[in-house]
């Protein structure tokens, strides 16, 4: 029993940051726009969220820093990919390696300090209950906030005008312009809630998940939630199911090896990509007519005037 | 947006006297660097008319309604609405006013519904809910029937443009600018929207009305302007022109007539396609069904057919592009050859002229000389050892320049750097240079200026007299009927059967390409014939 809710609670910390991180990016796709920096704004909302919390000593501070240094990445891919039209993929991937290095520049200060973790939610009689207590009223405010968030984006996509502009401008940005819809405009905000995301999702991992800085400690997650956005075939619904389906796949290799089941720990943590690729292939047979990805993705788009 | 009753007198047709047109431009200028787009243009459009504009591609037309629909600044002159001068800050400006638009390359998106699209197109004032009901309403109304739900990929072409009308209807626009509407619909959908447009000029709107089809404006149109390279040529009444007189205000000159030679002769079947069935290689492709043919050297067959209906599948096959399993579906030559290359079947002397001129036909950044070799590599000599003989491809280049008139800026130009026109003069020339026995030519004068389709309509006659086996696929009837021996219709990846051009009467060929089947016997007198 103890075992279980230790897992299951695990799962869910370390699926949080992989679907706030997603969340963002499908936004940012839906729009039309390939951002491949993910894992460049994480590890330097990580960086700044650290250096946030830690000068003020507030949680919340923190994650305000690590949203603002997400949001300066993005925009610096804004303005290259949508003012200057230069290639996402490139710029995308640039944008990585400018992360990680600026991350370590950032953090070096830091390395070795502690803060004290997010707060957990704590209602005396509900977060005692046995096994379901602590996992439905016991997490940090992140847990809840990226469920918000992703019901929040849900219902702002299909439910809303602006959201079925955005999802226009994502399909066909000819057409949209054509219509009169600043294409570039709702592009540069939804990359820039993209990196807003993910600098938040940054910042949860020093902030909550572990409660100090390293650089690097981002370790692949970027990557991670750019598969989980294929892999939802960018849909907010199959997005929480991918997230905690890679959250546990992570957590389970972690005790499987711990267990001593007789695999190699390679093959346990390259799990998580195996499935992607398999989903991949999956949806990709079962598809009976229209296409899934967004028809402009990643294509460059300059309005004539 | 409330319907707001309409203020226009369907009554003051005609005379135009004491009162302003209801839009006007004044000089419109619009420049691009150097290229004068649009040269100090003069049009009035009145209410209750139906205004065609006509000019080739390039006399500046799409940019001229770009400018009155607000998606382009003009860079000098005026557009004045209802006697006032405005300046539109983009559509939704334009269509706030009252001026609707149809757009060419529909602007649908492919993964929104039906619904979706047309909410896309409005200022979003109402909710979704009453939009959907006025949707409905709109369409009953004028007979264009819709499924509010469906997402437009499933979608025909004739019902994408329905949905394009609908919209556009919906703002309730004093004013309508339809660009090209029936380039993509079957005679009898497009008579279909003529009813339309008949309807809305006597509710009292203005229509500019942009086309090709010269029979097609006369039938229609009260006015007609002309633009030839960025000016306006004349506008007149279209009714007491003939087709042959607008053709030369459009061209600036005579066109030459395209002259087939007399007493072609048909020789041995050269190209054979015996029940081809092929399934889709893309997620909204056509599956062809059991496709059987027979091409003879000196004969020129034609594809009719509607975009989309299985025609790129056809010529995918037969290039080579998308192998068949059976050998024996496909016959050059005599050969066997569903399961060779694309090379293999140059080797075997079939040439092949895709739609696409950039991208597919050429390598739109590399050079002239360098895309002649591309598909001339294999059985014309410009390679030897493994080593390319320059001098042979710059040759090729020349060859095909002279006899088919290209003009170009240089001697070895980049195949981006020429005109759409030229371009395709090239292509079909380094093809007939290769001196092929069969040739598959996919929309060869699509998107081309007049004088150009004749060079390369008289080529691919010329080729046919010499003894070739010609398959050309179009989407211009009056081309196949100038040019083709026998028409053939596709439809949803079937072949109907042949017709002999002398009876493929437009009303025969488009009860085909809207997917009916003739009567019984004519049908078997037409394979007979």
């Amino acid at each position: 029993m103890e075992l279980v809710e230790a897992i299951i609670l695990a799962v869910l910390a370390a699926s949080t940051p992989l679907l706030i991180a997603a969340t963002g990016e499908l936004v940012t796709e839906r729009s039309g726009v390939l951002n491949l920096g993910v894992e460049g704004m994480m590890i330097v909302g990580a960086a700044c969220g650290f250096a946030g919390a830690w000068l003020t000593g507030s949680i919340f501070v923190g994650a305000l820093f690590g949203i603002a240094a997400g949001t300066l990445m993005s925009l610096a891919f804004a303005l290259m990919t949508l003012g200057l039209a230069v290639n996402q993929v490139a710029t995308g991937l640039a944008l990585t390696i400018l992360g990680v290095g600026l991350s370590g520049l950032i953090g070096a200060g830091f390395v070795g300090e502690r803060i004290t973790p997010a707060l957990h939610l704590n209602i005396p009689g509900l977060t005692d209950i046995p096994l379901v207590g602590r996992v439905l009223f016991g997490e940090d405010g992140f847990v809840y906030f990226s469920l918000a968030l992703v019901v929040g984006v849900w219902w702002f996509l299909y439910r809303t005008r602006t959201g079925l502009i955005l999802r226009a401008c994502g399909d066909n940005h000819v057409s949209a312009h054509a219509l009169g819809y600043p294409v570039l405009r709702i592009r540069t905000i939804a990359v820039m809630f993209g990196g807003a995301c993910a600098g938040l999702a940054g910042a949860y991992l020093p902030l909550a998940y572990t409660p100090f800085f390293i650089p690097g400690m981002t370790a692949g997650r970027g990557w991670i939630a750019l598969a989980l956005v294929v892999f939802s075939s960018w849909r907010p619904g199959r997005l929480v199911v991918g997230a905690y389906l890679f959250g546990a796949v992570t957590i389970l290799q972690l005790h499987a090896q711990g267990w001593g089941v007789g695999i190699p720990s390679q093959f346990m943590s390259a799990l998580p990509y195996l499935a992607t690729v398999i989903v991949l292939v999956l949806l990709s047979r079962a598809r009976t007519g229209g296409s899934t990805a967004p028809a402009a993705l990643g294509t460059v788009f300059v309005p004539d005037r | 947006m409330q319907a707001h009753q309409r203020m226009l007198d369907p009554t003051t047709n005609g005379l135009h006297s004491g009162e302003s047109p209801l839009l006007r431009t004044i000089g419109l200028t619009k420049r691009y660097g150097d290229f004068l787009a649009n040269d100090a243009i003069d049009i009035d459009i009145w209410p209750t008319e139906i205004h065609a504009l006509l000019g080739e591609n390039g006399a500046g037309k799409s940019t001229l309604v770009k400018a009155i629909y607000g998606l382009i600044q003009p860079s000098a002159g005026e557009i004045c609405w209802k006697g006032q001068p405005i300046v539109l800050s983009g559509p939704s400006e334009a269509r706030s006013r009252g001026i609707g638009m149809v757009f060419q390359h529909f602007s649908l998106f492919d993964n929104l519904t039906v619904a979706e699209n047309v909410a896309l197109g409005l200022d979003g004032k109402e909710s979704f809910k009453d939009m959907s009901a006025r949707l409905e309403q709109v369409s009953k109304t004028y007979g264009l029937p819709l499924d509010p739900k469906r997402e437009v990929w499933q979608l025909s072409v004739g019902e994408r443009q329905r949905i394009e009308i609908v919209r556009a209807l919906m703002q309730d626009p004093q004013f309508l600018i339809l660009d090209e509407p029936t380039a993509v619909l079957t005679p009898q959908e497009a008579d279909q929207l003529f009813v339309v447009l008949e309807r809305l000029k006597a509710e009292g709107r203005a229509i500019l009305y942009i086309s090709h089809k010269l029979e097609e404006v006369k039938r229609l149109c009260d006015t007609a302007t002309i633009l030839r390279g960025g000016k306006k040529v004349e506008t007149c009444n279209p009714r007491l022109e003939t087709a042959a007189s607008l053709a030369r205000m459009m061209v600036g000159g005579e066109i030459k007539q395209v002259k087939a030679a007399a007493g072609r002769q048909t020789t041995v079947p050269r190209l054979v396609v015996n029940d081809l069935s092929l399934a889709p290689g893309e997620a909204h492709g056509v599956r062809l069904e059991h496709i059987s043919f027979e091409l003879k050297g000196g004969e020129i067959l034609g594809i009719a057919g509607v975009a989309g209906n299985g025609q790129d599948e056809l010529f995918a096959a037969l290039s080579g592009e998308r192998l068949s399993k059976d050998p024996g579906t496909i016959v050059i030559e005599g050969l066997a050859a569903g399961h060779l290359s694309i090379t293999q079947r140059r080797k075997l002397g079939a040439a092949f002229v895709p739609e696409e001129r950039l991208g597919h036909g050429t390598a739109p950044r590399m050079k002239l000389s360098e895309n002649a070799l591309l598909t001339g590599h294999a059985a014309s000599g410009m390679v030897h050892h493994g080593f390319i003989d320059t001098a042979a491809t710059l040759k090729t280049v020349d060859r095909a320049t002279e006899t088919f008139d290209v003009r170009k800026a240089k001697r070895d130009p980049e195949a981006a750097s020429l005109s759409g026109g030229n371009l395709q003069k090239f292509i079909v020339g380094r093809e007939i240079l290769r001196n092929p026995a069969v040739l598959v030519v996919s929309q060869p004068t699509w998107g081309v200026d007049a004088g150009a389709a004749a060079v390369i309509r008289q080529a691919l006659l010329d080729l046919a007299t010499a003894g070739a086996a010609v398959l050309v696929t179009s989407q211009d009837l009056d081309e196949l009927a100038e040019i083709a021996d026998r028409i053939a219709v596709m439809f949803h990846g079937h072949l109907s059967a042949p017709l002999a051009t002398s009876e493929a009467t437009r009303e025969k060929l488009g009860l085909l390409m809207g997917g009916s089947t003739l009567e019984p016997k004519e049908a078997a007198h037409a394979v007979g014939a």
